[in-house]
This record gives C-alpha cells, sequence and structure tokens, in this order.
C-alpha cells in the first residue's frame, strides 16, 4: 500500500499538462494540436485501460447476476426462454417449505458434510506437507512437481479415473481392502462411502496446491523467530506449533476461505461420480450438493425459474461466508 | 516459552530484498530432511502420481482386464488401438476435435485475459484518475461472484444470439477476471518503477508506447505466470462448457469426457483413452512450465 501512495506522489500523467516547454506561448497550430492530442491520451487512456473488463463485466458478470435475481422470481422453460410468467416468492417458498424442499435441504447438507470432508483434511495434510518440503531436501523440484500434478488434471479426468478406482464390483480400491481380508464396500450406493470417496478426489486434486502456497508462506518466515524459539527450549513440534502456525495464520484464513468457496460450489465430482445416476448425485441423492441440484432442476427438469432461485440462495450462502470470514480475520487480528 | 513468536508482524507482501535475505537467514535454521521425511513425502508423490498412471494402464487394456482381481500394474497392448477409437468417436465428432476445440478456447481465453489484465493492472497501478478508487473495489467485490449466479441468463443470452453450442460462448464471458486485474496491479505496483513511466513520459511517449516499451518488458515474468494459470483454469473449466455445449457436436475436452462417463455402455479402457488424451497436453504443458507454475501460484497466493 505504501507504495501506491508514493507512486500517487510522481504521476507520470498529473505533471504533465501544466509543463509549460509542452505548450510554448505563440507556437504553431500543428504543435498546439500535438499538446491537446497529448493531453487527452494522458486523462483518457486510463479509462480506456480498464475499459474492457468493465464492458465484458457489465454483459457476462454484472447483467446475469441481476437477471439472474430477476428470473427467480419467474417461471421460466428451458425450451421457451422468451416466455417468463411471474409466479413472486413461489420458487423459493418451494426449495425451503414446498414440494422441493427434501432435496433442497438434502443438498444443502451434502454441500456442507462434503465439503467439511474435502477442506479440512486437505489444508491439514497440505500444511504437514509444505513443513516437510521446508527441509533441506534431494530431488526437491521433483517431489514439488509430483505433488502439484493433479491439480493439472480436470475434474472430468480425475473423477472419471476415481470412479474406475472405487467402482463396485472389482475396482482398485476394493482390491486392495481385500488384501487386508476386508469386505468390498459399495463406494457409489453408500451414503457416507460416496461422499468420502467424492471428497477423496478433491482432496487429491487440490491438496498439492495449497501445500505449495503454504510453502511459499513458511519461507518468507524470518530465521531468527526459530533460532530465538530454540534458544528457549523449543523442540521442532514446538516451533512448528507455536512459530509456524502463527505465522501463517492469514496464509491459512485465505486458504480456508478460497476453498469453502469452491467446496460450496462443488459441481463437477458429484455429477460424474455416478456415471448415469450422476445428474441426481447419486441413486438416492446421497451427494447430491446445490450445485449438481441447480443443474438438474434447470438443464434437466426445465425449470429455470428454480435454478435461477438455488443460485441466488448459493450466492447468499457465499455471502454469509465471508461475512463470518472477516469476523474471525477481525478477530485474529485483534488477538494479535 | 516463546511468547515473542506470536506477537511478530508477518508482512504479507515483503520487499523482494527483504524476502531474499530472510531466505538466506532461513537457510540456516533448515534442518536435513530424516529418513521419515523422505518416506512420507514419497509415499504421498506415489498417491499423487499413481491415479494418473492408472490412467495410462487402464487405458491400454480392455474392458475385462481393467476390472479384473488383480487388477493389472502394467501397460497392455491396447493403448493405440483405444486412442484410435476415441480420437474418431468419442462426443460426436471425436477426441481430436474436442481437443482442438479446448486449444482454441484456452488460447483465446488466456489472450484476452492477460491482455486486459495487463492493461487494467497498469492503470490501477500506476495512473492517477478520478473514481480509481471505486473501480478497483469494483472489481475486487466481483471475485465473491459465483459462476453459477450467470449460467442460466448466459444461456438464455446464447440462445437467443444464436450462440448456442458455438465456441464463442465460452471465450467471451471468460474473456476477463477480477483475479488477473488483482495480479497485475500487486505485481506493477512494485516492479514497475514510476521513474521510468515519467522519463518515457518526458521523452514524448504516448500511453500505447509506454504499455508497450515499458510496462510489457517489465510485466512479461507476471504475464507468464498468469498466463499459465488462466490457461489451466479454462482448459478444466467445466460447468458452464457443459451447460453451453450440452448434446453438441461441437465439444470441448471436458464435455466429450462427460459425454464418455455419462453414457449408458461403460467400457472403462475407452474412457480412460479418453481421460489420457484430456490430461496429457495439460501434463506436458505443466512440466515444462513446472518451476512458474510453482512459483506462480505461491506469488498469486501470498499477496492475494
Amino acid at each position: 500500500m505504501a507504495t501506491s501512495i508514493s507512486a500517487r506522489g510522481s504521476d507520470p500523467g498529473s505533471a504533465t499538462p501544466d509543463r509549460p516547454d509542452r505548450t510554448p506561448p505563440g507556437s504553431s497550430p500543428r504543435q498546439a494540436w500535438r499538446s491537446r492530442l497529448y493531453r487527452w491520451d494522458t486523462k483518457g487512456s486510463p479509462y480506456v485501460f480498464v475499459a474492457p473488463f468493465f464492458l465484458v463485466f457489465a454483459v457476462f458478470g454484472l447483467f446475469p447476476l441481476l437477471y439472474t435475481g430477476w428470473l427467480s422470481f419467474h417461471q421460466v422453460s428451458l425450451y421457451n426462454v422468451d416466455q417468463s410468467t411471474w409466479v413472486g416468492l413461489k420458487n423459493y417458498t418451494d426449495l425451503f417449505t414446498g414440494p422441493a424442499s427434501h432435496f433442497f435441504w438434502n443438498a444443502l447438507w451434502n454441500t456442507i458434510t462434503l465439503g467439511i470432508l474435502s477442506t479440512v483434511p486437505q489444508l491439514m495434510i497440505a500444511i504437514g506437507l509444505a513443513h516437510l518440503l521446508n527441509y533441506q531436501l534431494r530431488a526437491r523440484s521433483f517431489f514439488r512437481t509430483a505433488l502439484l500434478a493433479p491439480y493439472a488434471t480436470s475434474v472430468a479426468a480425475a473423477t472419471l479415473v476415481f470412479a474406475l478406482i472405487f467402482s463396485p464390483e472389482s475396482g482398485m480400491a476394493n482390491w486392495f481392502l481385500g488384501l487386508f481380508g476386508m469386505d468390498p464396500v459399495a463406494w457409489e450406493a453408500g451414503s457416507w462411502t460416496s461422499q468420502f470417496a467424492i471428497s477423496v478426489i478433491v482432496t487429491w486434486r487440490w491438496t498439492g496446491y495449497n501445500a505449495l502456497i503454504y510453502l511459499a508462506a513458511m519461507q518468507a518466515v524470518p530465521g531468527d523467530l526459530y533460532e530465538a524459539a530454540a534458544l528457549d527450549g523449543a523442540n521442532r513440534w514446538k516451533q512448528f506449533l507455536n512459530v509456524t502456525v502463527p505465522a501463517l495464520r492469514p496464509t491459512i484464513l485465505f486458504t480456508a476461505v478460497v476453498s469453502t468457496i469452491g467446496a460450496t460450489q462443488l459441481f463437477g465430482e458429484p455429477f460424474l461420480f455416478g456415471g448415469q445416476s450422476g445428474h441426481q448425485g447419486g441413486t438416492a441423492n446421497q451427494y447430491e450438493t446445490l450445485g449438481v441440484f441447480m443443474y438438474d432442476q434447470g438443464f434437466r427438469n426445465s425449470m429455470l425459474g428454480r435454478a435461477s432461485a438455488i443460485a441466488w440462495t448459493m450466492f447468499a450462502l457465499l455471502l454469509l461466508i465471508g461475512l463470518v470470514n472477516a469476523l474471525i480475520a477481525r478477530r485474529l487480528r485483534k488477538s494479535q | 516459552m516463546t511468547s515473542k513468536a506470536p506477537s511478530a508482524p508477518v508482512d504479507a507482501t515483503p520487499p523482494a530484498r527483504r524476502r531474499l535475505r530472510s531466505r538466506k537467514q532461513g537457510a540456516g535454521r533448515q534442518h536435513h530432511a530424516g529418513p521419515l521425511t523422505y518416506v512420507v513425502l514419497i509415499v504421498v508423490a506415489l498417491a499423487s502420481l499413481f491415479p494418473l498412471y492408472w490412467t495410462l494402464v487402464a487405458a491400454s487394456t480392455d474392458t475385462h482386464a481393467v476390472v479384473s482381481t488383480p487388477p493389472p500394474l502394467l501397460p497392455g497392448g491396447n493403448l493405440f488401438k483405444n486412442l484410435n477409437y476415441v480420437w474418431h468417436n468419442a462426443g460426436g465428432r471425436g477426441m481430436g476435435v474436442a481437443l482442438l476445440n479446448s486449444t482454441l478456447v484456452a488460447s483465446s481465453v488466456t489472450i484476452g485475459t492477460v491482455a486486459f489484465s495487463l492493461l487494467a493492472g497498469f492503470a490501477f497501478a500506476k495512473l492517477r484518475f478520478p473514481g480509481r478508487g471505486v473501480m478497483m473495489g469494483l472489481v475486487l467485490a466481483t471475485l465473491a461472484v459465483p459462476a453459477q449466479l450467470s449460467v442460466v441468463p448466459l444461456f438464455i443470452l446464447m440462445k437467443n444470439l444464436g450462440q448456442g453450442n458455438h465456441l464463442s460462448a465460452l471465450i467471451l464471458p471468460s474473456l476477463v477476471t477480477a483475479f488477473g486485474v488483482f495480479f497485475m496491479r500487486q505485481y506493477l505496483v512494485q516492479a514497475l518503477p514510476t521513474e521510468l513511466l515519467e522519463a518515457a513520459r518526458m521523452d514524448g511517449a504516448n500511453s500505447l508506447r509506454v504499455v508497450w516499451h515499458v510496462v510489457v518488458p517489465i510485466a512479461r515474468p507476471a504475464m507468464a505466470v498468469l498466463g499459465m494459470l488462466t490457461f489451466v483454469q479454462s482448459w478444466n473449466d467445466f460447468l458452464w462448457p457443459i451447460i453451453a455445449m450440452n448434446g453438441s457436436s461441437n465439444p470441448t475436452v471436458q464435455v466429450a469426457l462427460a459425454g464418455l462417463g455419462t453414457g449408458w455402455s461403460t467400457d472403462w479402457s475407452v474412457i480412460m483413452a479418453g481421460a489420457l488424451i484430456g490430461t496429457v497436453p495439460l501434463l506436458v504443458v505443466f512440466l515444462l512450465f513446472g518451476k512458474h507454475i510453482v512459483g506462480g501460484i505461491a506469488q498469486g497466493a501470498v499477496k492475494g
């Protein structure tokens, strides 16, 4: 922030208009024209530079945001999108207490349990891995690249591979359990088992990514903090708890927020995990998330108004998470 | 015992020089990894890489072999047969077309995002103009808007414009990201000396010349990082493509893969061949530029 203030003081644009050598009195018309052009350029170019962002965002971000809100009070068919009937709050009451409420609350609950199952272990493993990667290592870049490779895999490819690994009849996971004399698990059909399997996919894809974020933050911790802790007689575990973790607090908060937002919008993994039954998040909707529910209602059951209401409910949920996060951040800042 | 430690403030954006120094200090306290560390890291690395290897194994066998007990652990002889099949048959016109489409979409999105983020990031970092603070606030506020909120109206919009099933439906909405603008701004605030801009201005360079001859050369590393992150993200985008391209004969890789996975027949070795084709290009890019991506993730996250 300090740099932006210093930049303001010596701004390239603000100094130019009143620079005398540019527009000497009695200069030729051509020079005057040029200096006017120059002034336009300085004044106008910032707006030209930021215009593409705001133009694209207005059309493809802001307009849809408001239009979704408008649509959520209407009944709209997928096949006749130009004809909409005003239904007031019906889409919302349908979700909360009406005919769709069973599926809505189920999807909300699944989003929460899947979110916890995939976020908490992921971040805890990531911070442990970052700690290990922070040691002086041989083959350091091999480990970093290997851990990050899943990040370069798409939701679709990753989910299909894991669906094969967790396939009920003779998938690799059940074969592996069988080696230890355990009975095969119905990964897809069970409620907790399917959610566990899906959270494994999420964790597999994102743990390395988060580990590298933590690693970067760890390397910015000044070494003398550790020396002081060591002089005080703290062993490595105590150093990790009392130096590393507190120093990483802002980063932990950042990754927690990003992961939570991602978990709230979880779609691809539960959509593809069950093959044909995936559109409803499993044969008994046992892993249907809000994202899948929205797709199902809007683009399979042709109820775009209800889908819009689900989207706005998700938005409200995200705002709530943002609010809680801001409160936690403030509390943390005060306690420091 | 370590009462000093928690009270030490951690600067999220240390100047480059301070970071270098602290890293040097850090090197002194870094312990050598013990054997247990290596064991854990090797196990985790194997867990990271195994599903990718298993994709290759499954893609090179046939349906019966994939689900046999014990499962095959070495590649079989059917790889090219399976690849050939999905290359020509998956998603209507084959995985080859899907690969081309994904490349086209991800490249366009990347070029647009990097260019527009550079321009806007430069303006927010170094130029002073009325409304700058409000506009930057607006950019940041858009970070919180989830993708689900825009899919229904975009679907209607594209349908009315006749862009359904057309690749531009995937490219146009993704041409800018708030993250990109923010990322570029954070980079240029520190990396671009204001004196250099003033000097160029004194020499009579107009804004475009300043951008091209001063800003672009300095921003090149950040452009590369943002470009790679954007390419990966665009390539792997799923929700909007599956809605915009539903039932399309002109799919992207992800849409074609989803079609393979949710079809009635589950010929796993063919599905895995498709997954292999969809994954390998990105993995190659990733291996070529891995170091930069690793650095970029760290940079974007710590500063973000």
